[in-house]
């Protein structure tokens, strides 16, 4: 689950590294993903685990749409920078659960009978689900790929430099709003990957994200603003939590235990675990 | 420059008075209890916008855990009332002071943070009292507390058949944030803040002591917000944890603000009195189908509003005045 809640961390801390933007509409990126999924299961008899890149191309479509419609914009604004970019996405992430609530209906839906759903395996005598073990496997693949992309890649260089300097990248001829807009996409597929993986085990209904976004923010703050890599971190310390909380208090209070940490961690360091900004 | 300054001080301090005037007297024309009932809303959020401004658009430390004071005003008056029968009015006061002590003790660990650190740890923190609160049996856990109305007294303030008598505590509350903002924009503190927003750390460096400005926005802001609370309880005689702590609302105290103009005097009046009673219609009118379109047209209004205008509402109008001048 930590893993998870780290692919969809990495997704935001990307977005948030590359422009100092907080997308408030994550969760609802999320949600879109899992409906994605689930449609596709519905529809088309594709199995999540298949329908995974579909979903993740799909949302870096719309990652970059976003950007390209609304961020962008927001980015320009000249004053209260900060307070337009948080309810701009704010906004954005309303109209997306209105959208869901109207095409979808607010009925809970799930994915049934995929191939891994409900199965469990032993390692060692430990039983893990299924879907659980598979979404972990994923998710460290997808981190180990984000890592190359980012540090081995010219996309992924222009990606850095232009977060570094804007102004000199625009000098040596690369197109901020391009950089910017395959960055949004790129965090929005990380969501994608992870809604799909999401939908096997968790029911789906269009206030989804919400629930989902808060933990996936004290990720990244955790982790430290402007670190890939401390989101992963972050995402496995908040499962390690979540679980660990769920031991000892009742279910109704596991979040309470990622929440004090997130406090804990950043009254100590107060840049998150390992953050640059 | 200074007499300038003081000018437009009077005139803001008699153009309220007026617009205060006449929205005293708007109850008499208007009977519609549903019309009534939105009015009182607007000004409720009025209130809570002006208060939230205190702290993050004048200090410049944004929060969106305010729903905390919110709920802590409403849970300490409604649980001083049904279980110990402490009149509201205390009540109103006796939450106003949890909530400035609570905003302070917060204060100290939270206002070494910046940014989105800020930011994140008041969002968390909000969300730690509510999953208390949801479990906390002795004050109703989730389902929240039913205040048993005994006839409409201004002793116990409670009005079963009218909503006039709310409307003008609402007012009143409405006003006196106002001018708290008002008066708080000229004294020191009002400069220390808007130092302190611009640039802490050149703040620090010419004599503001940055930790105790913060602190006291923090105090003020949460005080007010709190009698805000406590008077929702009040108004709809039954609350829950989910609708007054929840992070929702903390979003939506600081809509009208951020919207009508965030750290200016005008721009949370200007935000509720547009969007309080545009969302209510729009909530009443399409909202029914439950089909959530009410939802679509509030959130593209607000990405629109947001993107159009960064500086808010209130800057059609001062850019109006330059065009004249």
């Amino acid at each position: 689950m930590g893993l998870l809640y780290g692919l969809i961390a990495a997704g935001l801390a990307l977005i948030f590294g590359l422009m100092d933007v907080v997308n408030f509409a994550h969760g609802e990126f999320l949600m879109i993903a899992m409906y994605v999924t689930f449609f596709l299961f519905a529809f088309f008899a594709i199995d999540p685990l298949l329908a995974a890149p579909l979903v993740a191309a799909a949302l870096f479509v719309f990652g970059a749409v976003v950007y390209l419609l609304i961020v962008r914009f927001a980015m320009r604004a000249k004053a209260n920078a900060g307070m337009v970019q948080i309810f701009s996405t704010f906004g954005l992430a309303i109209v997306m659960r209105g959208l869901a609530q109207f095409f979808f209906t607010p009925d809970y839906r799930s994915v049934t009978n995929s191939w891994v759903g409900g199965k469990t395996v032993s390692i060692a005598g430990i039983y893990l689900p299924e879907p659980q073990l598979i979404g972990a496997m994923l998710s460290i693949a997808a981190f180990v790929a984000l890592y190359f992309f980012i540090n081995r890649t010219d996309f992924g260089r222009a990606l850095e430099a232009t977060r570094e300097d804007a102004g000199a990248v625009a000098l040596v001829g690369i197109d901020k709003n391009r950089v910017f807009a395959l960055g949004w996409g790129l965090g929005a597929a990380l969501v994608g990957l992870a809604g799909a993986i999401m939908a096997i085990f968790f029911y789906i209904y269009p206030d989804v994200g919400a629930s989902f976004a808060l933990i996936a923010y004290v990720t990244v703050a955790l982790g430290g603003f402007g670190s890939v890599f401390g989101a992963f971190a972050g995402g496995i310390i908040v499962g390690l939590v979540e679980a660990t909380t769920a031991l000892i208090l009742p279910p109704s209070l596991k979040s309470v235990g990622i929440y004090a940490v997130y406090l804990l961690v950043v009254f100590i360091r107060p840049r998150g675990l390992f953050g640059s900004m | 420059m200074d007499t300038q300054f003081a000018q437009r001080r009077r005139r803001d301090l008699i153009v309220a008075g007026c617009l205060a005037v006449i929205a005293a007297l708007v109850p008499l024309f208007v009977k519609d209890v549903y019309v009534q009932n939105i009015m009182v809303l607007t000004l409720m959020y009025a209130a809570l916008s002006q208060s939230w401004n205190i702290l993050s658009g004048y200090c410049g430390q944004i929060s969106l855990g305010h729903a905390l004071y919110f709920g802590l005003g409403a849970y300490t008056t409604a649980l001083l009332f049904t279980k110990f029968g402490v009149l509201p009015w205390f009540g109103m006061l006796a939450g106003g002071a949890i909530s400035a002590v609570i905003a302070m003790a917060l204060g100290y660990p939270c206002f070494r943070l910046r940014g989105h650190y800020f930011v994140i740890a008041t969002i968390v923190i909000a969300e730690i009292a509510l999953v208390l609160i949801q479990n906390w049996d002795w004050a109703g856990a989730a389902l929240g507390i039913d205040i048993p109305v005994r006839g409409d007294s201004w002793l116990k303030f409670q009005f079963a058949r009218s909503k006039l008598p709310y409307f003008y505590f609402a007012l009143a509350l409405a006003s006196v944030a106002w001018l708290v903002t008002w008066w708080l924009e000229d004294s020191k503190w009002g400069y220390w803040w808007r130092a302190v927003k611009d640039n802490p750390d050149a703040a620090e460096s010419l004599g503001v002591v940055v930790f105790n400005s913060k602190m006291g926005a923090a105090a003020v802001s949460a005080f007010l917000v709190a009698v805000g609370g406590s008077f929702y309880a009040q108004f709809v005689s039954y609350i829950d944890p989910e609708s007054v702590m929840g992070f929702q609302f903390s979003l939506l105290m600081a809509l009208p603000a951020v919207l009508g103009g965030i750290g200016t005097l005008w721009g949370p009046v200007l935000g509720a009195v547009i969007l309080i009673p545009l969302t209510e219609l729009t909530r009443s009118f399409i909202g029914g189908s439950g089909r959530g379109v009410d939802l679509i047209v509030y959130g593209t209004l607000i990405v629109v509003i947001s993107l159009a205008l960064p500086r808010g509402l209130v800057s059609v109008f001062s850019w109006r005045k330059e065009a004249a001048r």
